[in-house]
């Protein structure tokens, strides 16, 4: 079919125009960290003076947040991975039931969430104070991603029959989990940790309702300087983010597009 | 029971445990608390009865609603250019357009600053052009822009996918059967996208309904439902009004991906 020339266009302007909205004030924000003075403009020179004062006032966040996402993803795996080859063993009521509760808090807004475990647990000062709490918040938003690609992947790769032939030569239920179940799901695991630690660096939704003054996380500190802080040094925090964020999100793009690839190989 | 069973069991303990204590307790806890206020149990529905919130509730879904058609159109427009033409750059473009996925409401917040606030990009160039200075980034409109900024990239990398999968030989044979292009588009091409679309657009509503970062760096005094529950939590102290609308926020998103998710790939985040 030819192309119309003038729907063609349309298209093409369309397309440019949604591609200028989602990127211009992301490269606006990158130069705006970068530049002496950003209502005069890139003339005022360029400076990393913006970048190290972020560094001197909001380190902690950011090395809070690296720790934060880090402990998710340790209590994402070891309660996700194992309950992910639990409910793909057994399909049926159960599982379905235990998968639809465990996805629930995706489908409910983080605020709701956050309130919740406030009051719930919000008497406990040591806890309400300790990092501890957000971390808790992170995990019990990240952890459907970790089970999702964890038991997508279990599924496809047949685990009952690979479990089965260990079986029969001998191997014990918790032998055949660490042997043979962890390295067939390592696909989905890797995919899902991605996940889970990108989630958990972004969180503000839950994160800026659990953060005490002593606990804040990066995005509670962007939206911090946002608020109060020259509009050079919440641009060049934004570029801190966006450096530590952008690799991660590249990588779960490429997983993703090699998981594709084989799914094409593997189709017959 | 075999003992795979058992340890089967046993591996889904820690699970069972962390959801119980973190999520349901806590979830119980809420639909106490809403209850107990001088309202009693009449609160559950104060997103209904009380005239402030049913106005919130109003604007929110109808912010929603427009947000999610907006996005849907021009993803819907993005992903058919995308998935016919293959031209150089395409691959850049499209990185270029989903890069923003993993960007939080926060950081989109700020991102429509630089582009609509008082020093932003837009009212940088419509003063020159004689037309004033469009600043409209701490109302609605800004939020309006946020949160298709927000949902742009998720419903495109759906969108795309879909796009991809149609049989350019449908369209062809509706057209040399005499279907015009817009009859082409409605009958074969829509039709086609469909479940793709509700999808990503389930998620966009729900996204647009519950999200509360966008909304805290724009400007606090935007009436949305998040909002409120906010400032109804931490400024008014006001729990059973805070937990009442939370349950109500938190049925409408929770219903609105449910009744949905049957369509392809819900696994997409409702919160940012």
């Amino acid at each position: 079919m030819r192309a119309n020339p003038l729907i063609f266009a349309f298209q093409l302007i369309v397309t440019l125009l949604a591609a200028a909205f989602l990127v211009v004030p992301a490269l606006t924000s990158i130069l705006a960290g970068l530049t002496v003075n950003y209502f005069q403009g890139v003339r005022s020179g360029l400076t990393l003076e913006w970048v190290a004062q972020v560094w001197g006032l909001y380190a902690p966040t950011i090395f809070r947040s690296i720790l934060i996402a880090l402990g998710t993803l340790a209590v994402t795996l070891l309660i996700g991975v194992p309950a992910a080859w639990a409910l793909v063993r057994k399909p049926g009521r159960f599982s379905r039931l235990v998968e639809e509760i465990v996805t629930l808090p995706v489908a409910i807004p983080g605020l709701a969430l956050a309130l919740a475990l406030i009051l719930a647990y919000g008497g406990i000062r040591a806890f309400r104070a300790s990092d501890a709490f957000i971390l808790v918040g992170h995990v019990l938003y990240t952890l459907p991603f970790m089970l999702r690609a964890v038991m997508a992947v279990l599924a496809a790769v047949d685990v009952r029959t690979l479990e089965e032939g260990a079986a029969s030569l001998g191997a014990s239920p918790w032998q055949r989990f660490i042997q043979v179940v962890v390295p067939n799901a390592r696909p989905g695991i890797l995919a899902g940790a991605l996940m889970v630690v990108t989630l958990s660096i972004g969180e503000f939704n839950l994160t800026w309702m659990l953060h005490t003054p002593l606990t804040a996380t990066l995005p509670v500190g962007l939206a911090d300087s946002y608020a109060s802080m020259r509009l050079e040094i919440a641009s060049a925090y934004t570029l801190v983010f966006f450096i530590m964020i952008v690799p991660l999100l590249l990588a779960i793009q490429f997983v993703g597009g090699e998981r594709r690839a084989m799914d094409r190989k593997t189709r017959p | 029971m075999n003992s795979a069973d058992r340890l089967a069991n046993i591996l889904l303990l820690p699970l069972g445990v962390f959801v119980l204590a973190f999520f349901l307790l806590p979830l119980v806890r809420v639909v106490a608390v809403a209850g107990e206020g001088p309202n009693g149990i009449a609160e559950y529905l104060v997103i209904l009865t009380n005239p402030r919130h049913f106005a919130t509730l109003i604007a929110t879904l109808t912010l929603s609603a427009g947000v999610t058609l907006a996005t849907l159109a021009i993803g819907t427009v993005v992903a058919l250019f995308l998935a016919r033409n293959r031209f150089f750059g395409r691959s850049f473009l499209v990185s270029m357009l989903t890069l923003p996925l993993a960007f939080p409401g926060v950081v989109v917040g700020f991102m429509i600053i630089l582009l609509a606030g008082r020093q932003g990009l837009l009212g940088g160039i419509t003063q020159s052009l004689g037309l004033g200075k469009w600043v409209f980034a701490y109302s609605m409109a800004g939020l309006f822009a946020g949160y298709v900024y927000f949902s742009l990239p998720r419903v495109l990398v759906t969108l795309m996918a879909a796009a991809e999968k149609l049989d350019p030989a449908l369209s062809e044979a509706a057209r040399s059967l005499g279907a015009g292009r817009f009859a082409v588009l409605r009958d074969v091409i829509l039709p086609g996208l469909a479940p793709a679309l509700m999808a990503c657009g389930a998620i966009a509503f729900a996204t647009a309904m519950g999200a509360f970062g966008t909304a805290f760096t724009l400007a606090t005094r935007i009436d949305v439902l998040a909002m409120t529950i906010y400032t109804e939590f931490t400024l008014a102290a006001n729990f059973s009004s805070a937990c009442a609308l939370s349950l109500a926020l938190g049925l409408i998103t929770w219903g609105v991906l449910a009744a949905t998710r049957n369509f392809a790939g819900a696994g997409v985040a409702a919160a940012g």
